[in-house]
């Protein structure tokens, strides 16, 4: 008997649209390209004030349009999104063990989303006094 | 009182006639009780002898009918006639070769489940005399979850890395790695090491997670690699601290 | 096979993604929607008001580990993400990815700490 073994072709650069799993997978991994034109524009900014007023104020003229909110408005979702999968994840990579017994998962996102709630409000209250 | 008919549409391939695989319907009475593979098995017994997949304990802990149905990879003794569409659609596990019909080429996961050494390397060799090795319950429940796995593949089947790349070890290979070095009786975590922390080991993951999704065991195989991910960091860090301790 | 270099930018990657994780929100809304939304005055973000807020060496030195922390793990997702969409070219990807991220990682060392 002759062996002929078929191996079925991968589409990849569209194999995430077959799942729902991949596609929130995707949506995931899209938070950083995100984030990082977020810290590049805070980058920029940090450096615009650094030439002096005028300078400054052309930047932030610039990201206060219509343009820039919208940018806002869709980081500040994949923002959240990656808090939201990345507190997920975390009781997967580093199991915690209470006398003896498995801590749940739910316990360490709760204490995770704890910190980020008192974090966000103490970086709130250092900026706006 | 007639019987109610479902349909099963099951990918078919004939390496000696066929140039790709095609799709074949039969009509199958339904059971309420009935899971997939009672389905399939009636295909062969009543309909068409020639169909070929794998089976056996018909209930969860063999690991041999793992395949897709209606795009999810499952086992087709786990999987009830009651929880599918009318006309099913049933196909080998994905990114292995189609031996013929529901048959995978399984050779890449046999290489790569003996290049993990999944097996316990002793501090220093122990005889018969020597007793057993004492392990707490604490101990073992530390690792207990990685021994659950059945070889199923339907974690490869599900891995879109492994489809992209099929030089990566994979969820089942490198959970069952996790296994030996969590286990107190071993101390080879470094032997491990040069396939578990290389480019084609746990570092190829990106943590899709599907491979935990899709498990009938719940290993957590997606766990056990990030679990790795954060000792082989430690590890490295502390070879290039004290490089004279070399883990 | 040998032992892998990637806990290198991994360790990066980790860092960055728990700083976003926990500071990006708050900081998107303070720096992008709380004076448009009204819940801050304008001057929360005037020229004057920063300049007093980055006085501080530390304070600089804290936005200067978030945000290149942050820049960094986004690169290093984004050359997973480029493999996950059948870019074959890592070092090509590697080089564009980890290149940008230097380029910020230098612009926000001479913003933040070139002398005045």
């Amino acid at each position: 008997m002759t062996r002929r073994p078929y191996k079925a072709e991968f589409p990849a650069h569209s194999w995430w649209l077959r799942h729902p799993r991949y596609i929130r997978y995707m949506l995931r991994e899209m938070s950083a390209l995100f984030l990082g034109i977020y810290v590049f524009v805070l980058i920029a900014g940090l450096y615009c004030l650094s030439q002096g007023k005028p300078v400054y104020v052309q930047f932030l003229t610039a990201v206060e349009g219509p343009a820039g909110l919208t940018f806002a408005v869709v980081t500040m979702f994949f923002a959240v999104y990656h808090t939201y999968t990345w507190f997920k994840v975390t009781p997967k990579a580093m199991p915690l063990m209470l006398r003896g017994q498995r801590l749940p998962g739910a316990v360490i996102i709760a204490a995770h989303w704890l910190i980020f709630t008192l974090l966000s409000a103490a970086v709130w209250l250092l900026v706006s006094f | 009182m007639s019987v109610r008919c479902i349909e099963l549409e099951i990918l078919r391939y004939d390496p000696e006639q066929d140039e790709s695989p095609h799709f074949q319907v039969y009509a199958v009475p339904y059971h309420d009780d009935w899971v997939v593979l009672d389905a399939i098995n009636y295909v062969k017994e009543e309909l068409d002898a020639t169909v070929s997949y794998r089976w056996s304990c018909h209930m969860a802990v063999c690991g041999s009918c793992g395949m897709v149905v209606d795009g999810e990879p499952v086992l087709a003794c786990h999987t009830f006639l009651r929880d599918c569409s009318d006309r099913i659609r049933i196909e080998p596990l994905q990114n292995f070769p189609v031996e013929r019909d529901l048959v995978v080429v399984m050779d890449d996961f046999m290489d790569k489940l003996g290049s993990v050494k999944p097996y316990v390397i002793p501090k220093e060799e122990r005889d018969i005399e020597d007793g057993e090795y004492l392990q707490t319950p604490t101990e073992l429940s530390s690792f207990k979850q990685y021994t659950a796995c059945i070889n199923c593949l339907l974690c490869y089947s599900a891995c879109p890395q492994y489809a992209l790349d099929t030089s990566f070890v994979g969820p089942a290979a490198l959970a069952l790695a996790h296994r030996y070095n969590l286990d107190t009786r071993d101390v080879g975590r470094s032997a491990r090491a040069d396939v578990v922390a290389s480019n084609s080991g746990i570092w190829e993951c990106s943590f899709v997670g599907a491979c935990s999704e899709v498990c009938p065991k719940d290993v957590d195989p997606a766990a056990a690699i990030q679990q790795m991910k954060i000792a082989s960091t430690a590890d490295y860090f502390l070879d290039f601290l004290t490089p004279w301790k070399r883990t | 096979m040998a032992r892998s270099h990637k806990p290198v930018i991994w360790s990066l990657f980790a860092a960055g993604g728990t700083v976003a994780a926990f500071l990006a929100p708050v900081l998107v809304l303070i720096t992008c929607l709380a004076v448009p939304l009204g819940l801050l005055p304008p001057e929360i973000l005037s020229y004057e008001r920063l300049l007093e807020l980055l006085q501080n060496p530390l304070s600089r030195l804290v936005v200067f580990a978030v945000l290149v922390l942050i820049i960094w793990h986004a690169a290093h997702r984004l050359r997973i993400t480029a493999h996950d969409l059948g870019i074959r070219n890592d070092s090509l990807v590697m080089i564009a990815c980890y290149g940008i991220a230097a380029a910020g990682t230098l612009l926000a060392m001479l913003a933040l700490f070139s002398p005045v």
